[in-house]
């Protein structure tokens, strides 16, 4: 077992992805959240750098959300700070569970109200029409722009929500949980999305308690269970002694094909004592 | 009673200034309550327009016991009310609808002890209930081509962020819209609509002008932009037949008004399956 003041106090998430210097995004620094009663994130410490593709795993009640919404500074820290770039644009992928699918909104009328800030008309005009064109072709949704976001599927749904957000030229991107509901196809596809995106540059931050299907793919991955637990490449974090202090019960990691996948540890004797 | 069916009949009300001022009011107000109903539907805020118009109703009452301007007293007092439930939801632990259930009916109740004890300031007691054809003069007529101007204005000013914090407040605050500035808004812009409708609606029944036009609208389109068109029109249609029916059935225009809204619901509604689908998801929104 390790001790958990070995974790270190200020964690550098740069993943190596981009051999040039990054710029820092956003900076958590001692950042504490308690909502006016108990603590539900304590002394986090985090750096989102330019280029980054973190992912947030922990158990329900961990925090993951709160975090997320500490860093895009819609929920104040009770204690500590969050630091953006000054001039940072951030945008938001809800949960799809969030959504009120009832609303009467077309794919361009959602993704074109983004636009929000500043003298805008209310109807859309032909150069923000082109620009929203570019952004539902760049992530497979042209041909769709008169449906009712009801009538799109599971996975289409989540990229009119990305194509939102890209729309507001968001430098760093947030997703909530954004595989929740989704098959295995259609999550593999947001997945290799979100890495496409990031490599033509956008930082991308996500929550997410999938941990073979979504975390073990990022380059990077922060483990939260009210504060961070370990945060690395999936080598450095997905190991027994990290999920089993960020889970609260042990789990046993396999080998397959060069991945890592976690596994509940069998509840036999021997299995705890190998823990 | 026979409802009026010569032309001549029908035209004649059109002489009387009386009615057409009521008729110019009705019209306007019902194109208003339509499009700002498509946020209050949408914001599942019905209840909270039920109660502002009650609620206005003791401002009302009050404003005439201390001798201050009747509308200017009442709408102080709506857009108060709004903001006190806002900040007691906030704060405490209690429901919005137990917190506007609590405020608007106190203060619907002080209106009523009010004009028991003092008598109705302006208007008639059951004119301000129900509202009255013959009750609407020309400040009314001002006063609501002055808040459906100031509304229209407004709306087309802040669309966007109305509609983005509508549908969606969270990512439109991380985004950068000003949500706490766009509610504010959206509650003087409704106290407002509520105060220069009370006239031909009465504070009872000004809620359905909000809701049914909007709901009907819904039924009709999947789009945003199509949905306050049509229950802008709706709302206008209701409101000029409403009155007409008021004069000829010799019922107060509120309840007219009313049914007419509520002929085009049961229209819509019944008009096949995809539109009904398109009602059960008003009503089931969360």
């Amino acid at each position: 077992m390790t001790n958990p003041n070995e974790v270190p106090p200020t964690i550098d998430l740069r993943t190596g992805r981009s051999p040039e210097p990054t710029e820092t995004m956003i900076e958590a620094s001692g950042l504490s959240v308690d909502y006016g009663g108990p603590e539900v994130l304590t002394n986090v410490d985090l750096t989102v750098e330019q280029g980054d593709l973190i992912g947030i795993v922990g158990p329900s009640g961990s925090g993951k959300s709160t975090l997320l919404r500490a860093l895009l500074g819609t929920v104040s820290p009770s204690r500590g700070a969050v630091t953006r770039k000054p001039g940072l644009s951030v945008g938001l992928v809800p949960q799809v569970e969030n959504i009120d699918w009832d609303f009467p909104v077309t794919v361009t009328e959602c993704v074109g109200m983004a636009r929000a800030k500043g003298w805008r008309t209310p109807w859309i005009n032909k150069s923000e029409r082109n620009a929203i064109m570019t952004v539902l072709e760049r992530l497979g949704l042209d041909g769709l722009e008169r449906r009712h976001i009801r009538d799109l599927s599971g996975g289409q749904q989540q990229r009119m929500f990305l194509a939102r957000a890209l729309y507001t030229d968001a430098a760093v991107i947030f997703l909530d949980e954004p595989t929740s509901g989704l098959d295995v196809k259609t999550r593999h596809d947001v997945l290799h999305l979100l890495d496409d995106l990031n490599g033509d540059g956008l930082t991308v931050v996500l929550t997410t308690h999938d941990l073979n299907g979504i975390a073990a793919h990022l380059p990077t991955i922060v483990c939260l269970n009210q504060h961070v637990i370990g945060a690395g490449s999936p080598e450095e974090v997905l190991v027994p002694h990290v999920l089993e202090q960020t889970y609260g019960s042990p789990m046993e990691i396999l080998e397959h094909g060069g991945m890592r996948v976690v596994v509940d540890a069998p509840r036999s004797p021997k299995a705890v004592e190998s823990a | 009673m026979m409802v009026a069916i010569t032309w001549a009949e029908i035209i004649k009300p059109f002489e009387f200034e009386f009615f057409r001022n009521g008729l110019v009011v009705a019209t306007i107000a019902g194109a208003l309550c339509g499009v700002i109903g498509c946020y209050v539907v949408l914001r599942n805020m019905s209840y909270i327009g039920h109660g502002l118009a009650h609620a206005v109703f003791g401002g009302y009452a009050a404003a005439g016991l201390l001798g201050i301007n009747l509308f200017l007293g009442a709408g102080i007092w709506g857009v108060i009310t709004a903001l006190g439930v806002t900040s007691i939801v906030r704060r405490r632990p209690i429901g919005s609808d137990a917190a506007i259930g609590v405020i608007t009916t106190a203060s619907f109740a002080l209106g009523l002890a009010l004009v028991q004890l003092y008598g109705s300031p302006g208007r008639s007691a059951d004119a301000l209930l129900f509202g009255n054809v013959l009750g609407v003069n020309r400040t009314d007529v001002w006063l609501i081509v002055v808040v459906a101007v100031v509304s229209l204005a407004a709306i087309l000013t802040f669309y966007r962020p109305l509609l983005f914090t509508t549908f969606d407040a969270e990512v439109a605050e991380a985004t950068g819209v000003k949500t706490a500035l766009v509610d504010g808004v959206l509650m003087v812009l409704l106290s407002a609509t509520v105060l220069a409708t009370m006239s031909v609606m009465g504070v009872t029944l000004i809620a359905a002008n909000l809701v049914i036009p909007a709901v009907v609208a819904r039924m009709l389109t999947d789009s945003f932009g199509h949905m306050l068109g049509f229950a802008a029109v709706i709302g206008a249609i209701c409101g000029f037949g409403g009155m007409n029916a008021s004069y000829h059935l010799d019922v107060a225009s509120g309840p007219t008004i009313v049914l007419v809204a509520s002929v085009f619901f049961i229209a819509a509604f019944a008009t096949g399956g995809r539109l009904r689908q398109r009602a059960g998801a008003v009503g089931h929104a969360h």
